[in-house]
């Protein structure tokens, strides 16, 4: 394992607790950005001991306040609520008493709404403000995340041809971005749509590249996971 | 990898063969294993050591009880001891590096910005100990940035040798009593300290801190751990103090972490952040738990309560 000193130096953030309150944003964080776009709704299903203990460790704001772009040290996050109150978002949290998706004890189940989408993603607070996110819309996928050190592009695309992600290697090469792993899962329902996930970690992809990926034919999105997390 | 260290032991040798302190190896490790330059790395702590002591400075000065009126109220009552330290037995030194630890930890409770120095429970010790003692020594900001780099090492030190900073999985130990061990060392190397000295003190602290289980009340990050912080500064404190006067600990740093591992794999689900045992199985702890409107505790954890032994009549069974 790679330890860096700001791991242990490390977050700054707003108490009381590293895993569920700086772990919890960070997996708001990242549900928006996977999202793109304002959300109108939110809707949080909380399980093992984020359902017990959420209000306690300010669970709920630190969700709240990811969705809505705050970064783990902000300050504006104990009044999250008022807040999202203010921006038209509407929130909903449901503690589900049923063991979780993937039976770790701090998870969440984030739903965004807007009239023309709905994305749903599954993390898990790991301990020490890492994070874990375990479906992206019930499709499985493995990231993990320690202090915003490994980059990640997450790409839905066709199934079909097989080597219809050969273009956008080729752009990274270009770019000279290299590919520390990448994992490719399909949609158990639907076969023809898949997500990939590309390491790509100590790089980083300006706006307009990632732009530049979304154009190639046969990819339907490109999120990069880069400069959420601090 | 030239400053790449995997325990203590190797980190005093790298210390030993290139003639540094402990903070340079640490900077060095960053810059070598994340391709970061040195001003980058340094800056990065610099807003480590900002944050802290704003938060130490808004703690000393809030009084607002947390939000389930745990705690709060002890900060301010512990830095009024600072001016009347004839009185008291402890040093000024020791008093306001718990006042500072006291500060740090209650600001976390109100949910205030702090940093998770190893971790948000044990956050206090590390700024407590070290800007008391940078107060009292007027020592230069660049002594403090290395002492802050100091403290990181021993925690890089004590996971890369597979140990852990995490009480969910080894209880109190590995959060305050990590933290402590950190704040020992950093404050030798203050203090001008050799390497070998600030492992040295390390390796004291963290011995004093073993098996310490980790059991919240209703699991709110606020007692005991915010006194807990507290002492645990005085604590880091006599280490470096025994540590100068040339004390050795019998057993070295590693394996004290081993020893902190191996106390961890005995160490009941309860006494694991699960606050199902300890001090939040009492009678107060279920207060708290009631106010909070959690289920009640499962019975196979109330069992445990050791019964009285009155003879051998039997009677009770």
């Amino acid at each position: 394992m790679l330890v860096s000193i700001f791991d242990v130096a490390g977050p700054i953030m707003v108490g009381p607790s590293s895993s569920h309150t700086a772990g919890a944003c960070k997996i708001g964080q990242i549900a928006r950005a996977l999202f793109n776009g304002t959300p109108t709704e939110a809707d949080f299903y909380l399980y093992g001991s984020f359902a017990t203990v959420y209000q306690g460790h300010a669970t709920d704001k630190a969700l709240l306040a990811g969705v809505m772009r705050f970064l783990t040290n902000d300050p504006r996050l104990k009044k999250a609520f008022e807040i999202a109150r203010e921006k038209g978002l509407k929130y909903k949290f449901v503690p589900v008493k049923i063991d979780s998706p993937e039976h770790h004890p701090n998870t969440v189940r984030i739903i965004l709404k807007n009239k023309s989408r709905q994305v749903s993603l599954v993390g898990s607070s790991i301990g020490g403000g890492k994070i874990k996110i375990t479906f992206i819309n019930d499709v499985p996928v493995d990231l993990e995340m320690i202090a915003g050190r490994f980059f990640s592009l997450l790409i839905g695309h066709d199934n079909e041809p097989s080597n219809i992600l050969h273009p956008l290697y080729g752009k990274l090469i270009d770019w000279h971005i290299p590919i520390a792993g990448k994992q490719t899962i399909c949609d158990v329902r639907n076969k023809k749509k898949c997500l990939t996930t590309l390491n790509i970690e100590g790089s980083y992809l300006k706006l307009l590249q990632v732009l530049e990926l979304e154009k190639l034919s046969g990819i339907d999105f490109v999120r990069s996971l880069t400069k959420l997390l601090k | 990898m030239k400053y790449q260290f995997s325990n203590c032991g190797k980190l005093l040798e790298i210390c030993k063969k290139n003639k540094l302190p402990i903070s340079q190896v640490a900077i060095r490790r960053e810059m070598e294993l994340f391709g970061k330059s040195k001003p980058l790395v340094r800056n990065k702590m610099k807003e480590v050591r900002n944050a802290m002591w704003h938060a130490i400075q808004k703690g000393i000065k809030t009084t607002t009880k947390s939000k389930y009126g745990l705690v709060g109220t002890s900060a301010g009552k512990v830095y009024a001891g600072v001016k009347k330290s004839g009185s008291m037995l402890h040093s000024k030194v020791a008093i306001r590096a718990m006042a500072y630890a006291l500060a740090t930890t209650e600001q976390n409770a109100r949910m205030g910005r702090i940093v998770a120095f190893p971790t948000a429970g044990g956050s206090g010790v590390v700024p407590g100990v070290l800007f008391s003692t940078f107060e009292h020594m007027k020592s230069s900001k660049r002594k403090m940035l290395n002492a802050l780099f100091t403290a990181s090492a021993i925690g890089i030190a004590v996971l890369e040798h597979d140990g852990t900073i995490s009480a969910a999985k080894a209880g109190c130990q590995a959060e305050v009593g990590v933290g402590t061990a950190m704040a020992a060392a950093g404050v030798t190397e203050m203090r001008e300290g050799t390497p070998e000295q600030c492992v040295n003190a390390a390796a004291l602290a963290l011995k004093n801190m073993l098996g310490l289980a980790c059991d919240p009340l209703g699991g709110l990050v606020e007692v005991p751990c915010v006194k807990r912080n507290a002492i645990g500064a005085s604590i880091a404190l006599a280490a470096s103090d025994m540590s100068m006067l040339g004390v050795e600990s019998f057993v070295p740093m590693d394996e004290v972490v081993e020893a902190m591992m191996n106390i961890s794999a005995t160490m009941n689900e309860s006494i694991r952040e699960t606050a199902l045992g300890g001090l939040a199985i009492t009678p107060t702890g279920f207060r708290v738990r009631e106010k909070m409107g959690l289920p009640p505790v499962p019975k196979e954890y109330l069992k445990k309560t050791p019964t009285k032994k009155c003879g051998n009549c039997k009677g009770c069974n």
